[in-house]
């Protein structure tokens, strides 16, 4: 029994010119302990996929799917409160835009003891302390402080860093990770990551890590999947997907890269990647 | 002898927090005495560890926030938006792209609007151009024309990025502060952001602040580099200056910590994992 196992996945928004496919016939799977990573060009339905799956999707999202299972619950027949004892608690999302997922009105401390206190039970003290802990593990300094400042009063990879704190506050079973580094520079991101191997390691949870960057690919995933226009192209583990990209749209994704810029404009997806050839079928 | 655009002398920030019920507040000191200058037509990186100051200094620059102390000087002259106020003038010349997007586009506005509305509230354009300019700047960020009326909360996050990107150039300003603007963005998107935003300095000769923490990125765009540590500029030159003889510990670190996505180091993490 696979931990998360999504079966041909379509999300469809009802949109002022109809009805708009954001994501089209998407499979995967993430087993205990694993670290599956996707990637894809903006707008692949990565995190739309993801809302699905956490039940997050506004109303006028239209979700189906052949299955939905997590650890073997039907994820699309579950009541509302049955969602929310799982969702928060046994699956925990780092969302896309940490300021924008942070209550403005709220202090830093309040929202990460409030999911300890949902969800964890525990008294105003050992709340405290463990926010405390959870501050102190993201590295934001001085986190007694900081429990008492609002998210307007940090700065974005400080927010960003809080979110963290927020999902993996209840050890968590299965982790998505909606790039979750972009507001870091590489000394906090590499703390980051550290933290969150670790965590995986220790607890044997299962990860998904949406990621644009190749680096942090390299550096968590066994397995890859990547996606294009709300499809998947390919699904290797990292290794292959780094020595031998199957997919021109991988392979474009690995060259575009600046490091490997060569003359003054970097090469684009689409300098490569021909959509027309390469766009139709999905791996 | 070129044009300075910009220039900051001694820039100081602190912002006083807490005073709660049983702690007296304290001051963080953001911003400690931070100097630098901009050439027309170039571009100033700033790279830091989060939470060293880097939105402050770019809020100061683009004049929402007034230094503590310390001069600002844009085209040479001193700004004090406590004393004068703020000009429509260099309001129009001096442009910002936010590092969170979504919190700074109105949730009730379609794109299109977002994108016409500088026009509106600046020049007097008619609607029907005002449509056209905003349409083009769509299309020139990698956004299609099916996207105009849709409103923000029905992109992604890449895509509203590029909306903050495309509103910030409406006004064809002098100078733009982008606070981390393509860290959000996929690898093929990143370089189309990147290429306009390189165009756009050759064809219009714009001057840029562009705060990143991405060392390839720093490394594609900018001429000279600034490195902020807990406030202060730790170090400061150009471009090649900088990579090539890194001079602070925490410079040297910061290279250190690039993630490395070579064949090589996958297998040896990969092995690390299953010991
Ligand atoms: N509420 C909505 N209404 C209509 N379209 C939407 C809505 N939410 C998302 N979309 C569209 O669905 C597509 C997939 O969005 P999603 O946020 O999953 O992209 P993504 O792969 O996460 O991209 P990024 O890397 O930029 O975050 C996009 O084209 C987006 O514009
Ligand atoms: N309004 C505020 N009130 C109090 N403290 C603040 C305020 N804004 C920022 N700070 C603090 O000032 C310091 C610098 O913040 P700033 O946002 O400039 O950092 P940054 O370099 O942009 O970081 P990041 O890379 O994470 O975005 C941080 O410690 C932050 O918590
Ligand atoms: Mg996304
Ligand atoms: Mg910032």
């Amino acid at each position: 029994m696979h931990l998360l196992e999504i079966e041909n996945l379509v999300v469809e928004f009802e949109t002022a010119a109809g009805p708009f496919r954001a994501v089209d016939g998407v499979s995967l799977h993430v087993d205990e302990g694993e670290v599956l990573a996707i990637v894809g060009e903006s707008g692949s339905g990565k995190s739309v996929s993801m809302l699905a799956v956490m039940g997050l999707l506004p109303w006028t999202a239209k979700v189906s799917a052949d299955a939905m299972r997590f650890a073997g619950r039907d994820l699309l027949s579950l009541t509302a409160s049955q969602r929310r004892k799982i969702i928060g608690k046994d699956i925990a999302m780092i969302f896309q835009e940490p300021v924008a997922s942070l209550n403005p009105c709220f202090t830093v401390g309040f929202q990460i003891e409030e999911v300890l206190r949902v969800h964890m039970g525990l008294d105003g003290k050992a709340r405290r302390a463990r926010a405390i802990e959870l501050l102190n593990d993201v590295g934001i300094p001085d986190p007694e402080q900081r429990l008492g400042v609002f998210p307007h009063q940090m700065s974005g990879g400080q927010c960003q860093r809080v979110m963290i704190a927020i999902a993996i506050a209840c050890n968590p079973k299965l982790l998505i990770a909606d790039e979750p580094t972009t507001a870091l520079d590489v000394t906090i991101q590499k703390q980051i990551l550290d933290l969150l191997m670790n965590l995986q390691i220790e607890t044997g949870m299962g990860m998904i890590m949406i990621t644009h960057n190749m680096g942090v690919v390299a550096e968590t995933a066994d397995r890859v999947v990547v996606q294009y226009k709300g499809r998947k192209m390919e699904e290797a583990d990292v290794l292959s997907l780094f020595e031998a990209p199957k997919h021109n749209y991988t392979k474009a994704l690995l060259a575009a890269l600046p490091d490997r810029a060569t003359g003054d404009r970097l090469p684009t997806i689409s300098s490569i990647f021909n959509e027309d050839v390469d766009g139709g079928a999905p791996a | 002898m070129s044009e300075v655009v910009l220039e900051g002398r001694n820039l100081v920030r602190d912002y006083h927090v807490g005073g709660g019920l049983f702690s007296s507040g304290r001051v963080v000191h953001a911003v400690k005495n931070v100097s630098f200058k901009v050439e027309k037509g170039k571009t100033l990186a700033i790279v830091g560890e989060s939470g060293c100051g880097k939105s402050t200094l770019a809020r100061i620059i683009t004049m929402i926030d007034a230094p503590t102390s310390g001069d600002l000087l844009i085209d040479g002259d001193k700004v004090d938006i406590v004393k004068d106020g703020l000009t429509p003038e260099m309001r129009r010349k001096v442009q910002i792209v936010f590092q969170n997007p979504y919190g700074s586009l109105n949730p009730r506005q379609k794109i299109g609007d977002v994108l016409g509305e500088p026009l509106l509230v600046n020049t007097a354009m008619p609607a029907a151009e005002r449509r056209d300019r905003a349409m083009q700047m769509l299309l020139k960020v990698g956004l299609g024309p099916e996207h105009f009326s849709r409103y923000p909360h029905m992109f992604s996050g890449g895509q509203r990025q590029r909306i903050a990107i495309a509103r910030a150039l409406m006004l064809n300003p002098r100078l733009l502060v982008l606070d981390e603007p393509v860290s959000a963005l996929d690898l093929s998107v990143q370089a189309q952001v990147l290429n306009l935003l390189a165009d756009l300095q050759d064809e219009f000769d714009l001057t840029y602040v562009f705060i990143s923490h991405d060392l390839s990125v720093v490394r594609y765009i900018a001429d000279d580099v600034m490195v902020m540590y807990f406030g202060e500029a730790v170090e400061y030159g150009s471009r090649e200056r900088v990579f090539s003889d890194p001079r602070h510990d925490y410079t040297k670190t910061l290279f250190a910590a690039t993630p490395r996505a070579d064949v090589e180091s996958i297998k040896a993490r990969l092995a690390r994992r299953a010991a």
